[in-house]
C-alpha cells in the first residue's frame, strides 16, 4: 500500500509539473516583427484587426520510429503560419501541433486535446492508420481535416467527406507509376521491394501490381520487408538481382530506400530504381552519398530543386529556419496551411466561426476552388476529399532532381 | 552460389547480432539483469562515430575508440545511477528501470541529433578495405561482413580468455555463481559489476560501429530492434554463456536471412521466433546453457 | 452493510471490497462530472483505453504476480482477441442487433484469446524464468507478424484468404476486404463506451479475485512459492499453471476487443512487445501481486503522457525520467528504508503496519 501511495505522490508531482509547462501552447505565431501598420497592406477582406487567430491543430509523430515525418510536417506548417502572420501583420493562424507516435490511440487523444484547446481546423495526421481513426472522429464531430501525407483511401472513406488529402492516394500513385513505366518502356523485367508492415507501401504495391498485370509489365521478383527486419535489406536486393530485374520499384520511404541503394551498390547491381513520393528526402539524409542515387526516378509532386517562385521562396525560407532541405512532407504541410489561408483570404472562413460552421464552409470551398502551391499548380479536390494534381516524374542527376516527365 | 551468398550475408548479420548478444550475456551472466537499454547504448555509440568520423573526419579507428570510451562512461554511469540502487530489489524492478533508461536514451538522442535519419559511412571502407570478389565476380563478400565476422570471433575468444584466466575474470565468475559468497570472500561486487557494464558497453560501441557500417541507416530507434533480436540470440544460445551468445547470434542471422530468401520475407521473423521456441522447448536452457539443478 | 461488520470481515474480503469500491466510485464520479460538463474531451477520450489497460494489468498480474512467471507477450493475446472480436463485429454489422452482436464479439474475442492461451501455454509453461519470458515475447511477435501478413476478404463467392498480398485473393471488384495485411481492419463501427469498459473491469475483478481466493488460486500461489513442495503435496502443476495462464489470456482478449472497438482502425503492429512491456510496467509499478495497485498504476500511467502534452518535445523524456525515478523510489531497499525513517519521524515512531493490497 505504501508503495502505491508513494507512486501516486510521484505521479502527482509529475502532473503538477506538467500543468506548469502546459500553459505555454506552441503558438507558432510570433513571426511578425513589430510593424502592425503593415496590416492594411495585405490580405484584404480577412478578419484582420480583430486579432483573434484561427486555431489550427496539427497531429503527427514527433517521437518514435516515424518522428522524422511528423517533424517535417510540423516544420512545414509552422513555417507557413509564421509567414502568413508576418505578412498579415496580425495573428491569422495559431498552430498547436501534438505528438501521436504514429498510433491511433495517441492520435485520438491528441485530437481530443486539440479540441479542448479550441482547435477549429485540423492539419494532419501524418501517417495513415492514425488518420483513419482521427478521420472517423472528424466525421462525427464535423471538424475539417486536411491531411498533408496520409495517403490511404481509407482515410477519406472514414472521413465521410470531412477529411481531405493534400497528397495522392496510394492506389493512384501505384497506378500512375505502373502506367508511366509501361508508357515509357522503362523496364523489361521489374523487381519490387516494399514494406509489408506499412499501409502506405502496401497500398501502392497492391495497386501497382494490379495495373502492371493489366499493362503487361513483367514482374520478375516481389520482395518485402517489415519494420522489424528492415535492418538488413541486402537479401531483398540480391533476390532482385538474381531474378534479373532491370527496374526495381521501391514504394517505400527514403530511409529504407537509401539502404537499398547502398546494398545494391555494394554488390554492383545497377538497375533503374523507381520510387514514389515517400522517396523524396533521400538526398537530404545526413551523410548519404548522393551519387548513389544518380539515375533514381521518383513520382513525386514536389521538388525542392524546382525553379518556380513559390518553391524557391519556400525552400530558402525552410532552409533558413530549420537548416535542412525540405521534403514533400514539409511541402505538403506548407501547402495545407496556404490552402486554408486561401479560404481565409476570400472570406470563406472567419475566426469567429465555430469549428463546425468552418467545416461546412471549407468543405464546399475546397470542392469548388483551385489551389496552387509548392506541390503543384491548379490542384482541385473531389467531394470525397481526394486531390487531383499533375503527377510529375523526376530523375536524380548530380544530387538534384530533374523533371523528366509528367503523366496525366 | 546463390545459396552461398545468402548464407554469407546471413553470417554477417548474425555476427552483428552475436556482438550485441555478447554484451547482453556478459551483463546477464554477472549482474543477473536484462539490460534492455543495451541496444540504445549501441545507438549512442554509433552517433558518436557518425560525428567523429563522418562529420569531423577523424581517423576511423580513433573514432571507434572514442565511441568505446563514451559508451563505457555512459554504461557505468547508468549502472551507478539507475541500476545499483535496485541491486537488492526484485529483478523485475531493474527490468522496468532498464526500459525507462532505454526510452530516456532514445529521447535524448532525438533531442540532441533530431529524428532525421543519418546515413552512416562505413568505417570498414574508411580503413581502406575492399570487398572480396570470388569465382569471377559471382560471389562478392563485403569488407564489412569479413571484418564483422573476424571481430566477433576475436572478441569472443578474448572474452572467454579474460573470464577464465584473469583475476577480475574470476571475480566475475564468482559474482555470477553466488554474489553473497563472493562478497564474503573479499570480492568487490559493486566494482566487478561496474567492470562488467564497462566491458559490455565498450562492446556495444564496437557492435554499433559494425552494425551501422553494414546497415547504414542511423536514427534514435536504430538500436531497438537489433537489441531485441540480440537478446533473443543470447537466450537462444543459453544466456550467460559467451560461446552460446556467439552461436545463437550467428544462427539467428542465418535463419533470418535464409527464410527471407527462400520462404517469405514477411514471415521471416515469425520463423526465427518459431525456431527459438522449438529449441527452448526441447532444450530449456538454450543451446549451450548450463543446466540448473533445482535444490529441494 | 454496516461498518461494524466491515471491521470483522476477513482481511482479504475487506481489501477486495475496497478495490470494487474504488472502481465504482471512480465510475460514479466521472459520470457526475461529465454530466455536469466539467470533464475535458481529452479525459473522456481516455476512459475506454484506461479500462482496457486496467483489465490488461489485472490479467497480467495473474501471470506475473500470482503464477510468478514473467510474460512479455501479453499484447499478443490482446491482439488475437481484438482481431477476432472486431472481425466478428464487422461481419455481423447491421444484420444482427447490437445487443446480440456486441456480447458475441466480446465472447469470441475472449474465447479465441483463450485458445491461443492454451496453444502458447502448453509449450511455454514447461520453461521458467527468463527463458519463459523470451518465449512469450517470441509468441507475441509471431502473432503480430502473422496477422500483419494476413489478408482476408469477402465477396459473393464467399471468404478469400491469403498470406501473401491482397491481389492474390482474386476477389470480385465489389468484394470487401476484412483484414488487409498491415492495414489491418478499417472502417470499424465504434461501439466501446466507458460503461461497457467499467462493467468489463468489474467482471474481470470478480472472476480473478474469486479465483485467487479459491482452491485454484491457492494452488497457483503454492506453485509460485515452491514448485517442488507444491508438487510433493499432489498439486497438478501443469493444470493449475495452465488455468491461470489461460484465464490471463482470456481477459487480455476481452480487453483487446474493448480497445479495438474504440477506434475505427486496428493494426497488428500496435500490439508489439512494446505494448506488452507497457502493461508489465503497470503491473510492476502498481506492485507485483497487488490487483488494486495494478488498477491505479494502469490508470495513472495511461493519463500521464497525455497530461505531459504541455511539455512538447520533452514529454517522453520526462515520462522516461518519471518511470526511472518512481521505480528507484519505490523499490530500492535503501530508499525504502530511508522513507520509512522519515515517515516514522513524523508519525511518532509508530511501527508501520504492513499494508495489504
Amino acid at each position: 500500500m505504501k508503495k502505491l501511495i508513494s507512486g501516486m505522490l510521484a505521479a502527482t508531482m509529475a502532473l503538477s509539473l506538467a500543468a506548469c509547462g502546459g500553459t505555454e501552447t506552441s503558438s507558432a505565431a510570433t513571426g511578425s516583427d513589430g510593424s502592425s501598420s503593415a496590416a492594411t497592406s495585405e490580405g484584404g477582406t480577412t478578419a484582420e484587426g480583430t486579432g483573434t487567430p484561427i486555431h489550427l491543430g496539427g497531429i503527427g509523430p514527433l517521437t518514435g520510429d516515424n518522428a522524422a515525418y511528423g517533424i517535417a510536417v510540423n516544420n512545414g506548417a509552422e513555417l507557413a503560419v509564421n509567414e502568413i502572420n508576418a505578412a498579415a501583420g496580425t495573428e491569422v493562424f495559431a498552430l498547436d501541433f501534438q505528438d501521436d507516435e504514429s498510433d491511433s490511440e495517441k492520435a485520438v487523444n491528441a485530437f481530443n486535446t486539440l479540441l479542448d484547446g479550441g482547435m477549429q481546423v485540423l492539419v494532419g495526421p501524418v501517417t495513415s492508420n492514425p488518420s483513419i481513426s482521427v478521420a472517423a472522429e472528424c466525421a462525427s464531430e464535423n471538424i475539417f481535416m486536411l491531411t498533408p501525407s496520409a495517403s490511404s483511401v481509407d482515410v477519406v472513406t472514414a472521413g465521410e467527406g470531412t477529411a481531405f488529402q493534400m497528397c495522392f492516394t496510394d492506389p493512384n500513385q501505384g497506378l500512375t507509376a505502373a502506367d508511366y513505366i509501361a508508357d515509357n518502356s522503362l523496364g523489361t523485367a521489374i523487381g519490387i521491394i516494399y514494406d509489408s508492415s506499412d499501409a502506405y507501401s502496401t497500398g501502392i504495391y497492391t495497386a501497382f501490381a494490379k495495373e502492371a498485370g493489366e499493362r503487361g509489365l513483367n514482374i520478375v521478383q516481389t520482395s518485402s520487408f517489415t519494420s522489424d527486419n528492415n535492418t538488413d535489406l541486402s537479401t531483398q536486393v540480391q533476390q532482385c538481382q538474381q531474378a534479373g530485374a532491370d527496374l526495381v520499384f521501391l514504394p517505400i520511404y527514403y530511409q529504407q530506400a537509401s539502404q537499398v541503394l547502398i546494398a545494391a551498390n555494394n554488390i554492383g547491381y545497377t538497375p533503374t530504381f523507381f520510387g514514389c513520393d515517400g522517396m523524396d528526402g533521400i538526398l537530404g539524409i545526413d551523410g548519404f552519398d548522393t551519387s548513389l542515387a544518380d539515375g533514381l526516378m521518383l513520382l513525386c509532386p514536389f521538388s525542392a530543386y524546382g525553379e518556380d517562385d513559390t518553391t524557391k521562396t519556400f525552400v530558402s525560407a525552410y532552409e533558413a529556419a530549420y537548416g535542412e532541405t525540405p521534403n514533400q512532407f514539409a511541402a505538403d504541410a506548407y501547402d495545407c496551411v496556404y490552402a486554408i489561408y486561401q479560404c481565409v483570404q476570400d472570406g470563406t472562413i472567419t475566426p469567429d466561426m465555430s469549428a463546425q460552421d468552418m467545416c461546412d464552409a471549407l468543405k464546399s470551398a475546397f470542392t469548388s476552388m483551385s489551389f496552387s502551391g509548392t506541390t503543384g499548380e491548379n490542384q482541385t479536390w473531389a467531394a470525397d476529399g481526394t486531390i487531383s494534381k499533375e503527377p510529375k516524374v523526376y530523375q536524380v542527376q548530380d544530387g538534384a532532381y530533374a523533371l523528366v516527365g509528367s503523366e496525366e | 552460389m546463390q545459396f552461398l551468398s545468402y548464407l554469407i550475408s546471413g553470417i554477417s548479420l548474425g555476427s552483428v547480432y552475436a556482438l550485441i548478444a555478447l554484451g547482453y550475456t556478459m551483463v546477464y551472466g554477472i549482474a543477473k539483469m536484462l539490460n534492455f537499454a543495451h541496444g540504445d547504448i549501441i545507438m549512442i555509440g554509433s552517433y558518436v562515430i557518425f560525428f567523429a568520423f563522418g562529420s569531423f573526419g577523424m581517423n576511423p579507428i580513433l573514432s571507434v575508440i572514442l565511441s568505446m570510451v563514451v559508451c563505457t562512461i555512459l554504461g557505468v554511469t547508468i549502472e551507478r545511477v539507475a541500476y545499483r540502487p535496485l541491486r537488492e530489489a526484485p529483478s523485475l524492478a531493474v527490468l522496468i528501470t532498464a526500459i525507462g533508461v532505454s526510452y530516456l536514451l532514445q529521447q535524448v538522442a532525438q533531442l540532441l541529433w533530431s529524428a532525421n535519419p543519418k546515413s552512416f559511412q562505413s568505417i570498414v571502407t574508411g580503413i581502406g578495405l575492399k570487398p572480396l570478389v570470388l569465382f569471377d565476380g559471382q560471389l562478392t563478400i563485403s569488407a564489412e561482413a569479413i571484418v564483422t565476422i573476424i571481430a566477433c570471433v576475436i572478441i569472443m575468444v578474448a572474452l572467454t580468455a579474460f573470464v577464465n584466466h584473469t583475476v577480475p575474470g574470476h571475480a566475475m565468475l564468482a559474482v555470477s555463481e553466488d554474489r553473497g559468497a563472493a562478497q564474503l570472500m573479499g570480492v568487490n561486487v559493486n566494482g566487478t559489476i561496474a567492470l562488467t557494464f564497462a566491458i559490455g558497453s565498450a562492446l556495444a560501441a564496437v557492435a554499433g560501429a559494425l552494425l551501422c557500417s553494414s546497415y547504414p541507416t542511423l536514427s534514435p530507434t536504430t538500436g531497438a530492434m537489433p537489441g531485441i533480436k540480440a537478446f533473443v540470440a543470447a537466450v537462444f544460445g543459453g544466456i550467460g554463456s559467451i560461446p552460446g551468445a556467439f552461436l545463437g547470434g550467428v544462427l539467428l542471422g542465418v535463419i533470418e536471412n535464409l527464410s527471407k530468401a527462400y520462404i517469405s520475407t514477411q514471415l521471416s521473423d515469425a520463423i526465427v521466433f518459431l525456431v527459438l521456441i522449438v529449441v527452448l522447448v526441447v532444450k530449456p536452457t538454450g543451446l549451450l546453457g548450463k543446466k540448473i539443478n533445482v535444490k529441494v | 452493510m454496516p461498518l461494524s461488520r466491515l471491521k470483522h470481515m476477513k482481511k482479504t474480503t475487506r481489501s477486495n471490497l475496497i478495490t470494487f469500491a474504488i472502481v465504482i466510485v471512480f465510475y460514479l464520479v466521472v459520470q457526475i462530472l461529465s454530466g455536469a460538463g466539467v470533464t475535458s474531451r481529452s479525459f473522456e477520450g481516455q476512459l475506454v483505453p484506461i479500462c482496457a489497460y486496467v483489465m490488461l494489468a489485472i490479467s497480467l498480474n495473474l501471470t506475473v504476480g500470482f503464477l510468478g512467471e514473467l510474460s512479455l507477450g501479453h499484447a499478443g493475446f490482446m491482439s488475437v482477441g481484438a482481431f477476432s472480436g472486431v472481425l466478428l463485429w464487422t461481419v455481423l454489422g447491421d444484420s444482427v442487433p447490437v445487443y446480440v452482436a456486441l456480447p458475441l464479439a466480446f465472447i469470441v474475442g475472449g474465447v479465441v484469446a483463450g485458445i491461443f492461451g492454451v496453444i502458447v501455454g502448453v509449450p511455454v509453461l514447461r520453461l521458467s524464468g527468463d527463458y519463459l519470458a523470451i518465449v512469450t515475447l517470441a509468441f507475441g511477435e509471431i502473432i503480430k507478424n502473422i496477422i500483419n501478413a494476413c489478408y482476408l476478404g469477402i465477396d459473393e463467392n464467399g471468404l478469400h484468404f491469403s498470406m501473401t498480398d491482397a491481389t492474390s485473393l482474386g476477389m470480385e471488384p465489389d468484394g470487401k476486404m476484412l483484414i488487409n495485411g498491415a492495414m489491418g481492419i478499417t472502417g470499424i463501427q465504434k461501439a466501446s463506451t466507458f460503461t461497457i469498459g467499467i462493467v468489463l473491469v468489474l467482471i474481470t475483478l470478480i472472476v480473478i479475485l474469486n479465483m485467487i481466493n479459491s482452491r485454484t488460486g491457492r494452488a497457483v500461489m503454492a506453485i509460485r512459492d515452491n514448485e517442488i513442495a507444491a508438487q510433493s503435496v499432489g498439486i497438478n502443476l501443469t493444470r493449475y499453471k495452465l488455468t491461470a495462464f489461460v484465464m490471463s489470456a482470456v481477459f487480455a482478449g476481452f480487453a483487446g476487443v474493448l480497445y479495438g472497438l474504440n477506434y475505427s482502425s486496428l493494426v497488428a503492429s500496435r500490439f508489439d512487445y512494446n505494448t506488452s512491456i507497457q502493461i508489465l510496467v503497470f503491473v510492476v509499478l502498481g506492485g507485483i501481486g497487488s490487483i488494486r495497485g495494478s488498477i491505479i498504476a494502469a490508470a495513472l500511467l495511461t493519463v500521464l503522457p497525455e497530461v505531459l502534452r504541455g511539455l512538447q518535445d520533452y514529454r517522453m523524456l520526462i515520462y522516461a525520467i518519471v518511470l526511472i525515478v518512481v521505480m528507484i523510489f519505490n523499490q530500492s531497499p535503501q530508499i525504502v528504508a530511508w522513507r520509512k525513517r522519515i515517515v516514522a519521524r513524523f508519525t511518532g515512531k509508530k511501527d508501520e503496519k504492513k499494508g495489504v493490497a
